[in-house]
């Protein structure tokens, strides 16, 4: 479809040509043993960190769940969401309408806003299938627009303004775990299910279909691909993957009200996957990094500082590195290899 | 009966407001093919220069043209700055930058005037006039006089000046109009000044309805959005006429359907939308797009 994807392309893959067998970098590259490190640095940091930290890491995976949603659609098919909080919030509040009303143990919670965003996702992907670039982008955030009012409107099950308030999931008295720790894993556990899930979706016929419609849709119809069935599902998957995020969001919080789920939160998810990577496999979790941790950071200057870092970062990424940050971590290991393999 | 015709007044009155900020999405349209997202946030942005001249005394009439000048320049300049770089990159990309833009230019607005709400005086009169149990606010009647005088004046600058001829040719066919000698690359900038200026018009109306802070515009964004879709992204008559029916649609929905109510009228622009992108999706006065692949 375009440079900017092709050059994305380019880096995601694993680098072109031949490659010395034992480098000892080989851990960091995208195919290699650094999802393993990851993963195990993942298991032991709730147990170095104190609550307050564990329970940013639990909100940096819960975000990378939905970013990972986002990238499916907009690096991965090429269709632009800026209306993703609402799948988020949809996700959240069956959660806890669940939890609230019919006080349903919160394992099940999962399956359930899972299902339900996925069949949302749906109906709403069939309009948005006919929809190009920036009307999609209308419709998806009038969308996030809409639902806040929405939400307050249906006051006796959604609590209205005052929200709903849970209890959040107990650690199993088995584990010995601390309930900051639990909800940790929990998130974790949810967190590599949908890589898990995503890896093996862009490996089948519709990670394929996908990058084939995003990259040259005409030539993608001609080779016989379906156009709306693809970029359906694209939506469905993608609002799946919003949704799980949402009810772990519930899990972790224990709190949900319209005012969290704003279009504010749907444009932080976009930026969040712009600057951590679009179309890449880290992208999410740096994303759900910088999501987390920038605003923080940036609120102690000026409530307006992470804004601004926000949206300068977001055409500075667009400009010189559409890869985002997951890109540039990408080339910089590149380099670094080389310069030793010369040395 | 008199209630309905009110109602209907009212509606316009907001229509109005819609209409010059999707007036100003449609300039930039035409031009360059772009759907601004930062359109609402820029008119924020202009209505808080105004405002920031006004607290320091300045008359109102001598604010305005200061702040139309300078919103025209910053138009120009985030063009040739920010949009330049992207000109004919996908879609996807350029959508992505001008919501870079809007969270930038919120969060700057914020940073530098604080998100305190501020009181914005209204520069027409208060009070009404009256005929027949209906009153017409003396600020509505000013809101749509204004809207009709920016109409005007844009139709004068591109049917009979000749700016407006190039401008006219740039929006037909860039690569022609280039050839015969058209600076493009100025012409877009010029049409993003305009557009800035429109919006600053339409963020000066707004600020003394809705109190002036840095998410001002969010709400009044998708309304515009509705009101280009409905009349035609590339059609400026098409986004004024779009605006006051979904004003008019607005109103009416939230007064006379009880499901809808003054809470959820948000939606009304989103079914407009839907319903228009899927059934027309060129708008009502808008040319439609044929392709060649």
């Amino acid at each position: 479809m375009s440079e900017a994807i092709e050059t994305r392309e380019k880096s995601t893959a694993p680098a072109s040509g031949p490659r010395p067998a034992r480098s000892w970098l080989r851990f960091l590259e995208p195919r290699g043993h650094w999802v393993w490190i990851a993963l195990a640095i993942a298991l032991i940091l709730p147990f170095q960190l104190v609550p307050f930290r564990v329970f940013q890491l639990t909100m940096v995976l819960v975000y990378a769940v939905a970013l990972l949603g986002l990238n499916l659609l907009v690096g991965h098919g090429g269709q632009i969401s800026l209306g993703h909080g609402a799948f988020f919030a949809v996700g959240a509040y069956t959660a806890a309408i669940m939890m609230d009303r019919w006080d349903t143990p919160y394992p099940w919670t999962l399956p359930v806003a899972a299902a339900v965003t996925f069949v949302l996702g749906l109906a709403l992907g069939v309009p948005a299938a006919r929809l190009h670039g920036l009307y999609l982008a209308l419709v998806t955030l009038a969308i996030a627009i809409f639902l806040v009012p929405l939400l307050k409107r249906f006051e006796d099950v959604t609590g209205g303004s005052m929200g709903l308030t849970l209890s959040k999931p107990q650690p199993p008295s088995w584990t010995g775990l601390a309930e900051d720790q639990w909800l940790y894993f929990l998130a974790l556990a949810v967190a590599v299910a949908a890589f898990a899930l995503v890896a093996g979706l862009l490996r089948s016929r519709v990670g394929r279909a996908l990058h084939a419609l995003r990259d040259n849709e005409i030539a993608a119809e001609v080779m016989g691909v379906r156009l709306a069935f693809y970029k359906t599902l694209a939506f469905a998957w993608s609002a799946l993957l919003a949704g799980a995020a949402g009810c772990v969001y519930t899990w972790v919080i224990g709190f949900v009200s319209p005012d969290s789920f704003t279009v504010n939160l749907s444009i932080t998810l976009l930026a969040g996957i712009v600057v951590g990577g679009l179309g890449s496999q880290a992208g999410p979790v740096l994303g759900g990094l910088f999501v987390m941790f920038v605003p923080s950071f940036a609120q102690d200057i000026n409530q307006g500082a992470p804004g601004v870092i926000f949206g300068l970062l977001i055409i500075v990424v667009m400009y010189v590195a559409p890869t985002g940050l997951a890109g540039l971590a990408g080339r910089a290991v590149r380099s670094f290899d080389r310069t030793l393999r010369k040395e | 009966m008199a209630d309905f015709i009110q109602q209907i007044v009212v509606g316009l009155g907001s229509g109005a407001i819609y209409a010059s900020l999707a007036l100003a999405l449609v300039l930039i349209y035409r031009f360059t093919g772009i759907v601004n997202f930062a359109q609402g946030e820029l008119a924020m942005f202009s209505a808080y220069i105004a405002w920031t001249f006004l607290d320091a005394g300045v008359p109102f009439w001598i604010a305005l043209p200061i702040t139309l000048a300078i919103s025209f320049v910053g138009g120009m300049l985030i063009e040739r700055i920010v949009i330049r770089p992207v000109e004919g990159a996908p879609e996807l990309t350029i959508v992505i930058v001008t919501v870079g833009l809007f969270i930038f230019v919120n969060a700057a607005a914020g940073w530098i005037w604080s998100f305190l709400i501020k009181d914005f005086p209204n520069p027409f009169p208060d009070g009404a006039l009256r005929a027949g149990g209906v009153s017409v606010g003396y600020s509505t009647l000013g809101v749509l006089a204004v809207v009709g005088v920016v109409m005007g004046l844009l139709y004068l600058l591109f049917r009979h000046t000749k700016i407006g001829l190039g401008m006219r040719a740039v929006a037909t066919n860039p690569e022609s109009a280039r050839l015969v000698g058209i600076r493009v690359g100025w012409v877009l900038a010029l049409g993003w000044g305009l557009a800035a200026t429109v919006g600053a018009v339409s963020g000066i109306m707004v600020a003394p309805l809705l109190f002036l802070e840095p998410n001002m515009m969010g709400g009044v964004l998708i309304y515009a959005f509705a009101a280009a879709t409905l009349g035609g992204m590339d059609s400026p008559v098409g986004a004024v006429v779009g605006g006051l029916i979904v004003g008019v649609a607005e109103t009416l929905a939230g007064a006379y359907v009880d499901v809808i109510g003054s809470d959820l009228k948000v939606g009304v622009p989103l079914a407009i939308i839907l319903v228009v992108l899927l059934l027309r999706p060129q708008g009502l006065f808008g040319k439609a797009a044929v392709e060649r692949a």
